[in-house]
């Protein structure tokens, strides 16, 4: 595995590949007399893009816009709010991803809280906070599950071992996200203009390729899914700029060795068994009919929704523009706040914060001042 | 014995505290002449001496590589050494919560011992405290070091130019993948040990050797970006270093990988990054790489320019970017 990492990473190829990048995207801006235009969907695409490079050596020749893929990016300021009101309550634990700790609230953070006493811990996967709770028995230990369809079938497998189990302290509070709502809702407000999807791989293992034909057939946009080392990058672009070239609409599978045509039935399934779909609120955009999956009534004891009476008041009001950034219609340096009021030490929004944020990549990898 | 933990009464002065004393503290480091006083009195040459001091916290105390006592005595060692600096004389104070296992504590300062006379340095004060039960996280351990400094075996940063060699003695990220790895809260598990290691000998036999020595840095917590980012803007000196001349244990980067943590702002407690003229690198390789501690010695990069105090990364794209500080802790990723 190891060595086919180096493989996917290795320069000569990368350097090779970025020529023909480069010469597929002259020839396009010389037919259409501009650049051209692609979004990529997710967080860990903007990071990869920003952090290997790829996104400054093609900055004359393709215009990359990051889309709404970051989790705690596209979480609406009320929801955080709320899980961080969950830390107020004595004996509790508060498990959660790295992410969300440092996502500021209205008033607190997480990581304040903890600084106050609160126990709050980070786990990197979801089962791990209900092994927690079993040694933990005389406490109430929740964690916040947020994420997208990467994400959503590990919530179930946690939800799962806590219902056999039968772990009664046990409890999830989910705002999770689902990639074709948002895209459909980008698609249609018609605010960006683009000409094709660079498609996550790792969300695409679980979903599958034909689960994006609504982009071909309803909107006329090609997509390439597309792992995240440089040589995966790299390729996924040169196809889709060769699809723009040849007059193709398609969706084309880049990642092939892990995504199928159908994605991974058995993680499916465990979504389908524990949660349903409900509408969502996204940061900037507001409530998506049918956007979010949480926990079906049967198991409505693990929601912790139920089990605790949290109530906030309206998110205060800042000058953050995270909401145009996860749109794509800005880039965070357009954002009055962007590495001044508003660096990582400092996060103002959650774009800032998130290991997946554009602009925690902007300031991280593409800063010069 | 086997069970036995510390009480609040191993830190009243009473009969415990005597017996943990010689028992534990005096028979490891066997310092039978210095611990019949309150200060140890020990010779001087006359020339510049140096101190420093360093206080450790680790968790898990123990890891694959070593202890929270290993890292006590070669960290303190290291930054003498990494200053030109002979270290010959450290001290031990140890902050123990009570209920600590008496055992483990004999393990710790044994290989304390055993590390201190691997590296020649000889531990001759210290300190034991005993607090509460649930007031502090197991054992704290703080070293303070004292060497002889050799003028001529001093590193000279004033002297820092454009095209000097930048070295690294070799992998990076090992200890913080093994501590995230031996705390096992992120279930990743690995076969890495800490790079834990006292440096003093593999830099004295460069020093002694080498003039060209510009400056020498331990890339600890914040790892190898954060120390060039401290000499760059200490020194006022643009550097550039490339991603793929980078020593990285597979592993290392597997689970960089995996949890979207950055190799090059992990902690190393066995390396040295060291500055030099063009002309000396390669005998500062030969030199390092004579010694099991610095086999994997590579050049890394180069210092490119004397203006503007930054750090820049040359990715395998061809591309470079600007390396910062790291911004607020590094957090293992969500997808």
């Amino acid at each position: 595995m190891l060595e086919l990492l180096d493989e996917f990473s290795n320069s000569e190829l990368s350097r090779k590949l970025l020529v023909k990048v480069k010469e597929a995207a002259q020839e396009y801006i010389h037919i259409h007399g501009r650049k051209p235009v692609f979004m990529e969907v997710c967080g860990s695409h903007t990071m990869a893009l920003a952090e290997t490079g790829v996104k400054m050596a093609l900055k004359d020749h393709v215009q990359l816009i990051s889309g709404p893929g970051c989790p705690v990016c596209v979480t609406d300021q009320k929801s955080i709010d709320a899980m961080i009101k969950l830390a107020d309550g004595d004996n509790r634990i508060i498990c959660t991803f790295g992410d969300m700790v440092r996502v500021p609230g209205t008033e607190v953070s997480l990581m304040e809280a903890k600084t106050q006493g609160k126990d709050i811990r980070i786990v990197y996967s979801p089962p791990d906070a209900v092994r927690i709770a079993e040694e933990n028995p005389d406490k109430e230990v929740i964690f916040l599950g947020i994420g997208f369809e990467t994400t959503i079938p590990v919530l179930a497998v946690a939800l799962k071992a806590a219902i056999d189990r039968d772990v009664h302290n046990f409890s999830m509070w989910m705002t999770t996200k689902l990639v074709e709502p948002i895209l459909r809702t980008l698609l249609e407000s018609q605010e960006v203009s683009l000409d094709g999807f660079l498609l996550p791989g790792h969300v695409s293992i679980i979903l599958g390729k034909n689960q994006y034909q609504y982009l071909v057939d309803e909107y006329n946009i090609p997509g390439v899914i597309s792992g995240f080392e440089p040589v995966e990058l790299l390729g996924g672009i040169y196809k889709l700029i060769r699809q723009l070239l040849e007059g193709r609409v398609e969706i084309e599978n880049d990642h092939s060795s892990v995504v199928t045509d159908e994605g991974n039935k058995p993680a499916q399934l465990l979504m389908e068994t524990y949660f349903k779909t409900v509408d969502e609120a996204w940061r900037g955009i507001g409530i998506i009919a049918k956007s979010g999956m949480d926990i079906r009534e049967e198991y409505a004891r693990f929601n912790a929704k139920n089990r605790f009476n949290i109530e906030v008041g309206e998110p205060r009001k800042t000058k953050c523009r995270c909401g145009e950034i996860i749109r794509g219609l800005i880039s965070p340096e357009a954002c009055p706040l962007f590495g001044k009021a508003c660096t990582p030490i400092q996060p103002i929004g959650p774009c800032m914060v998130s290991a997946e944020g554009t602009c925690a990549a902007h300031y991280q990898y593409m800063r010069e001042d | 014995m086997k069970d036995e933990r510390i009480s609040l009464a191993h830190g009243d002065g009473g009969e415990l505290a005597h017996r943990l004393i010689q028992d534990i503290f005096v028979a490891a480091f066997g310092h039978n002449d210095q611990a019949r006083f309150d200060a140890a009195i020990f010779p001087a040459a006359s020339q510049q001496m140096a101190i420093t001091t360093d206080s450790f916290v680790v968790n898990p105390l123990f890891f694959p590589g070593g202890n929270i006592g290993k890292l006590a005595v070669a960290g303190t060692v290291n930054d003498l050494a990494v200053s030109g600096v002979t270290p010959l004389y450290l001290t031990a104070a140890f902050m123990i919560e009570e209920g600590f296992k008496v055992q483990e504590l004999k393990e710790i300062v044994n290989s304390m011992a055993a590390e201190a006379q691997k590296t020649n340095v000889r531990i001759i004060a210290g300190d034991t405290k005993v607090v509460e039960r649930g007031s502090m996280d197991g054992l704290y351990i703080n070293t303070t070091g004292v060497g002889f400094v050799n003028e001529k075996n001093l590193p000279r940063p004033e002297a820092i130019a454009e095209g000097d060699s930048i070295i690294i003695s070799g992998t990076v990220g090992d200890h913080g993948v093994a501590i995230v790895s031996a705390r096992g809260e992120l279930g990743i598990k690995t076969e890495i040990d800490s790079d834990c290691a006292s440096l003093n000998d593999l830099i004295r036999n460069v020093v002694e050797n080498v003039d060209g020595v510009r400056i020498m840095r331990d890339p600890t917590r914040g790892g190898i970006a954060t120390t060039l980012v401290e000499i760059a803007e200490d020194f006022g000196v643009t550097m550039e270093i490339a991603e793929e001349e980078i020593p990285l244990r597979n592993e290392v980067k597997g689970v960089c990988e995996i949890l979207g943590y950055d190799p090059l702002y992990l902690a190393n407690e066995g390396k040295v990054l060291m500055i030099v003229n063009p002309s000396d690198e390669k005998r500062v390789l030969e030199l390092l790489r004579e010694h099991e501690l610095g086999k994997d010695a590579k050049v890394i990069g180069q210092v490119t320019g004397k203006e503007k105090g930054r750090l820049h990364l040359r990715t395998g794209l061809g591309s470079t970017r600007r390396l910062n500080r790291l911004s607020g802790m590094m957090l293992p990723r969500i997808c």
